[in-house]
């Protein structure tokens, strides 16, 4: 396996609130290699975002305790300087957030937004950037680029406004894209618009994507590897295949469990996770998941509440979890009999 | 733009109009009259009458309202006084002055204390919220933040007392306040203003670094801020280029606000310092019942709010392009 493009080793990401110290991100590694897409699964809190904002290094640094390692391109992101961070951002990696209206300027044109991206990191001038802008938006598939170029945020549509928010992430090439949710607002036709607009645009740029999402369905379609989060902590990893197809963890199931199924009868029921996801200020002990994990019986005693299971991983693929590898055959195979897919 | 200043404009006369017909009636339903006051200690019914006569108020009120609307838009002659070209605000009973005269007259003097103290604590007020909003939680911060909680429960009539007896009684830093004209002497109209600006600025400046303080907080935390650092850009530009813009909005609208208050008069601080603004003379048109003189006034106060009001929503159109002037 060569070198990962992007490479996240034991990150512990801590914010001192007045209520406490929030471990958000509590010891996890991931790689992304070249070009391919890594997915990020996980309920509201798990630490998805802050992971992210973590690697752009736009986390507040007065409250905010960071540890680990961030390795892009051989270069320790948690090391580099404000100033350093500043040339890498919009250029070597880029973000899309989930709220494209919120997240663009209301007060400056959409092409003025994308040509100083470009502007920032090529050194363009004002004529150049907006040829730019407009390439872009073309690219990205806005009808009539160039008088769209001059319009407000809020003259675009809601799926324009994420077009126009990919075009502004990826107007300087960046080798790593984060995107954070970029379709949980948008209607269903528009996600899948979305989504194929970014699978083109990383097969014709070779960009390396690290996509956040709690939508499985969203998963299946653009990852190529799965993490999954859960209170902070990584519990599985593997391939899209492996882990859509052959979950090894309680949470895992639920999450597949909660979802719909268009094949197979329609009458089958979701079931959705009991419990609600822990709170970082006092996170659960040993196993995060375990007070809502309906498995802590068959591993026995009470190691799920002591004991903090380790993530072993072959070759990229494994899970956070006590049950032995028959017993997690043996449970997925009960519980993808009641399920068609 | 052109279409929402003419509308705007219309509404604003419209406006005037009621004002100066309030004010009017108002003047009528206080148990005094001004005839009785000119007429002197032997006043005889036919003298009255002669005085009511000349001063104008021996009509019915509906047909005094259209005499004196008649002298604003297109003048009017007076028996004693001649022909008076629009825009006529008639005699003063008191001292048989122009009206007109007498407010542009004074005019210049609330005009300085008004553009000089907003310098200040424009300048003052907004740069010290940046500061607090920048270093949030910071000790700055906090000093900022309770010197202005501080500052901004203070009066005029009690800092400016004490602000004269040290600083320019005792110590000799600045000089008495004194109304000299802008043409005079430049210097002497800036010494002679700088301490009213100050103390008239103080309570102002405390009111703005608090409102700045407080609206840059919520627009750094705005997800657009995020966004702009995501695409690498410095702190500063962020700082200014979004952030602050999108502070701006409320900012400006008090501004307006205040600057159309503050041209209607500066009452205390004019009496505090003994200038002879607008304020003063107001002050002074109530107590001599002098009907003229209180009209004059106040409609130039309430055309300062008007005006500035139309002002600060076309630059707020100007500012956040999702207004629209309509």
């Amino acid at each position: 396996m060569s070198t990962p493009f992007l490479s996240v080793r034991d990150l512990r990401v801590h914010f001192s609130t007045e209520d406490g110290m929030v471990k958000a991100v509590d010891g996890l590694s991931f790689d992304v290699e070249k070009g391919k897409t890594l997915g990020i699964v996980g309920e509201s809190g798990s630490g998805k975002s802050v992971t992210n904002l973590t690697i752009l290094g736009l986390h507040h640094p007065d409250h905010t305790e960071i540890e680990g390692e961030i390795l892009l391109d051989g270069q320790d992101l948690l090391a580099a300087s404000e100033r350093e961070l500043e040339r890498l951002r919009g250029n070597k990696m880029a973000m899309i957030f989930q709220d494209a209206l919120a997240s663009l300027s209301p007060y400056h044109t959409i092409g003025k937004q994308i040509g100083e991206t470009y502007r920032k990191h090529t050194g363009a001038s004002k004529r150049e950037a907006r040829a730019r802008a407009v390439e872009m938006l073309t690219k990205v598939g806005i009808p009539q680029p160039d008088l769209r170029v001059d319009d407000y945020p809020h003259q675009f549509s809601g799926g324009m406004r994420q077009r126009a928010m990919i075009a502004m992430a990826l107007v300087c090439d960046p080798e790593l894209l984060i995107a954070d949710e970029p379709t949980t607002a948008l209607d269903v036709t528009v996600q899948a618009q979305i989504m194929d607009l970014l699978k083109d645009l990383q097969q014709e740029t070779g960009t390396s994507i690290i996509f956040i999402t709690h939508d499985l369905g969203v998963i299946a379609d653009i990852a190529d590897d799965v993490l999954v989060m859960y209170g902070g902590r990584c519990v599985e990893r593997g391939t899209k295949k492996e882990v859509l197809r052959k979950p090894q963890h309680p949470y895992t199931w639920g999450l597949l469990g909660s979802m719909p199924s268009l094949e197979g009868p329609v009458d089958v029921p979701l079931s959705p996770i009991p419990g609600s996801p822990p709170s970082l200020l006092n996170p659960p002990t040993g196993c995060r998941f375990h007070p809502r994990c309906t498995f802590t019986e068959q591993v026995g005693g009470k190691r799920c509440a002591t004991d903090q299971p380790p993530l072993e991983l072959t070759a990229g693929r494994g899970a956070a979890c006590h049950l032995t590898t028959e017993q997690r055959a043996e449970f997925f195979a009960d519980f993808a009999g009641t399920r068609p897919n | 733009m052109f279409r929402f200043l003419i509308r705007r404009a219309i509404g604003a006369l419209v406006i005037l109009l009621i004002i100066s017909a309030i004010t009017f009636v108002l003047f009528y339903v206080a148990p005094r009259d001004p005839a009785r006051v000119a007429c002197g200690k032997v006043c005889t019914p036919e003298t009255l009458a002669l005085v009511k006569r000349n001063l104008g108020i021996s009509d019915p009120l509906p047909v005094q309202y259209w005499h004196w609307l008649q002298a604003v838009f297109v003048g009017r002659d007076y028996s004693s006084f001649g022909h008076c070209p629009a825009p006529c605000l008639g005699y003063s009973f008191h001292n048989r002055e122009p009206v007109l005269g007498t407010i542009l007259d004074r005019l210049p003097t609330t005009l300085s204390l008004s553009v000089g103290s907003a310098v200040v604590f424009v300048v003052f007020g907004v740069g010290t919220g940046m500061l607090a909003a920048v270093k949030q939680g910071k000790a700055l911060d906090k000093v900022a933040s309770s010197a202005s909680l501080i500052f901004s429960s203070m009066q005029i009539y009690i800092v400016g007392v004490i602000a004269m007896y040290y600083l320019a009684d005792q110590w000799h830093i600045l000089s008495r306040p004194k109304d000299v004209p802008f043409a005079e002497s430049p210097s002497a109209w800036f010494s002679g203003l700088l301490l009213p600006w100050l103390v008239l600025a103080l309570i102002f400046t405390a009111n703005y670094t608090r409102m700045t303080r407080s609206q840059l907080v919520e627009s750094l935390n705005e997800d657009y801020v995020r966004t702009a650092r995501a695409k690498g850009l410095s702190r500063r530009t962020v700082f200014f280029r979004f952030a602050w813009r999108g502070a701006m909005g409320p900012i400006v609208t008090i501004f307006g606000l205040d600057i159309g208050l503050l041209l209607g008069g500066a009452i205390i601080t004019e009496k505090t310092f003994g200038l002879h603004g607008i304020g003063a003379l107001s002050v002074k048109a109530v107590y001599d019942n002098d009907l003229p003189l209180i009209l004059g006034v106040v409609l130039i106060a309430a055309a300062a709010i008007v005006v500035f009001n139309i002002i600060v929503d076309a630059v707020y159109a100007l500012i956040d392009p999702r207004v629209r002037l309509a």
